[in-house]
């Protein structure tokens, strides 16, 4: 059933029905909103869980962190400066193989001190082994968190996985989402079956000390472990698509790529933007189109490869930046391209809630034609 | 795709009131869009809210720079804040205002003043103007028909609350259709 609704209140319905056993969460903003419709529904009882209110988001993750140890499905949410101080627990639950799904209503970092959007807070949680979707509308936000329960639970996975969904852009905008109910969600998420759990009754540990005879092979599991998302994401996304007919059967979206000879590639909520100004640039005859990143851990390395086979030029819009070095989207895209000859090019775009419009991309796709490129774009020169 | 672009201070209701609109039109069959701009996060501080509607799924997601429509909660932020930039020929906008604005209004634009304060005050006993201005919305522009707008504000208030807005939106559409 189709409705109007804000992104948050979509998440947090999406949340209800993968039926989490505990919540543990700290409000921030641009989050905020989430977790508070979750603690309202945890106290009307219409959600079955244990709502553990913390003092940080550094105990809010660990208390995530017990609960998934001990068999429970949980769920968290953060974003920006509540994500940098659950740095240590998030490489801990990954490492613990333990599913946890995260929303993250992306936001800058501190300092200086922004509210506004951009990627920089999930991007920096790159190399922690949790899997990274990335939303480009609210039906998609919602979607993503029953594909990422399906995906982070399979044997074959245990990791845990941050739902990115843009702050303020996604997260505070009113817009129609088709709300799945209670019954199709159970159909396509069944209950969380851990292979091994903490119980006082047959007690085990989990997470000991690994000298360097071991501490290796953990690394390499858990990196094993990723690449097998890659699969098993697909085969998620194809049983949704069965019974709600919207297709995640793919890491990325194509649009307008056949015959592209410049093709954008981005994350989440600008991507709307794009496919916009892409219409408008084919109606005057450019032949532009867009690989839209869903997930980026695990990157879909084979996929990025076979869709960018036969473009020109690449133009990478980053909304993050390694300092001293480049986007984080853009160096993967190198790496993927490395040898095929294919001009990458990258953009430092959107920080800190610095809005993108459509005029914005029409020009980014004139520069990387003119092959200009490894640049921020729109930069304020007499503030500088 | 049409665009409304709402100015206001933090704590006139901008955001609610895109929200609703949205709502509001969403309910009359068409896709709509609202989200808001916050500057600093207090009240007091220059606020935008922006709407889209379309009769297709809208994915532009950048703020509204050429907006169909605006609405202007406080004419004290005229000057301050160029709340007329980018309208284009034919556009519609609502303003709050008590007397007429002597600040220079683009002259192609259509301009419907009101004063939501003193309709807001007497119904409310609040000067809160959102629900006001949206029965202004309403009716200057119809993207939005009463019965929606009466549905979407009963849906977020309660009680005497929800029909004390309802009073204030209908007093400012039968104000603005007497002047249309």
């Amino acid at each position: 059933m189709m409705e109007i609704t804000e992104g948050s209140h979509a998440v947090a319905h999406a949340v209800k029905l993968c039926r989490p056993q505990v919540i543990a969460a700290y409000p921030i903003t641009p989050q905020t909103h989430i977790v508070e419709a979750l603690a309202g529904m945890a106290a009307d009882g219409e959600i079955d869980c244990e709502y553990i209110t913390v003092e940080s988001e550094f105990s809010a993750l660990s208390a995530c962190l017990g609960a998934s140890a001990a068999g429970s499905r949980v769920y968290s949410a953060t974003t920006s400066q509540g994500l940098a101080l659950m740095f240590e627990v998030c490489f801990n639950v990954a490492g613990l193989r333990l599913p946890v799904v995260m929303t993250i209503a992306n936001r800058a970092l501190g300092a200086p001190l922004s509210i506004w959007n951009d990627q920089q807070d999930s991007i920096s949680l790159r190399d922690s082994g949790w899997l990274q979707f990335y939303a480009e509308d609210n039906q998609e936000a919602a979607d993503l968190h029953y594909l990422a329960y399906r995906v982070a639970e399979d044997h074959r996975v245990l990791l845990p996985a941050f739902v990115c969904f843009d702050g303020f852009v996604l997260s505070h905008t009113y817009e129609p989402v088709n709300v799945a109910s209670q019954e199709e969600i159970d159909r396509f998420l069944p209950p969380f079956q851990p292979p091994q759990r903490l119980d006082s009754k047959d007690p085990i540990s989990m997470g000991m000390y690994a000298t360097p005879e071991y501490y290796m092979e953990f690394r390499y599991e858990t990196d094993a472990a990723m690449h097998r998302a890659n699969a098993v994401i697909q085969e998620a996304g194809m049983a949704f698509d069965e019974i709600f007919g919207r297709n995640y059967c793919g890491l990325t979206e194509s649009y307008r790529l056949d015959d592209a000879e410049t093709v954008f590639i981005a994350m989440g909520s600008i991507c709307g933007t794009v496919k916009d100004a892409i219409d408008q640039m084919r109606d005057e005859g450019e032949k532009v189109g867009l690989l839209r990143i869903r997930c980026f851990r695990p990157f879909p390395l084979e996929e990025v490869r076979a869709a960018l086979r036969n473009a020109a030029v690449v133009a990478v819009l980053d909304r993050n930046i390694s300092l001293g070095s480049r986007g984080a989207v853009v160096l993967e895209v190198r790496d993927a391209l490395y040898g095929s000859g294919v001009k990458v090019l990258g953009y430092i775009i959107g920080l800190g809630g610095r809005d993108v419009t459509k005029a914005d991309i029409r020009k980014v796709a004139q520069l990387a034609k003119s092959g200009e490129g490894d640049l921020f774009y729109g930069l304020r020169r007499e503030v500088l | 795709m049409r665009e409304l672009r709402i100015h206001g201070r933090g704590g006139q209701g901008s955001v609610t009131a895109a929200e609703l609109i949205a709502v509001a039109a969403f309910e009359g069959g068409v896709y709509a869009q609202a989200f808001p701009a916050f500057g600093v996060e207090r009240r007091g501080a220059p606020v935008q809210a922006f709407v889209r509607f379309s009769d297709k799924k809208i994915r532009l997601r950048s703020q509204v720079y050429e907006p169909d429509y605006v609405i202007v909660q406080d004419s004290t932020l005229i000057g301050d804040v160029n709340v007329f930039s980018g309208m284009k020929p034919g556009a519609v906008a609502i303003v709050n205002t008590e007397r007429p604005l002597t600040r220079q209004v683009p002259s192609e634009i259509t301009l419907i003043t009101l004063d939501a304060t003193g309709i807001a005050l007497e119904v409310l006993g609040l000067p809160i103007t959102n629900t006001t201005l949206m029965g202004a919305f309403a009716a200057a522009t119809g993207e939005i028909t009463t019965s929606a707008l009466e549905d979407a504000i009963r849906a977020r208030f309660s009680g005497d609350l929800a029909t004390k807005n309802i009073e204030a939106a209908r007093r400012a559409e039968s104000l603005v259709k007497g002047v249309a």
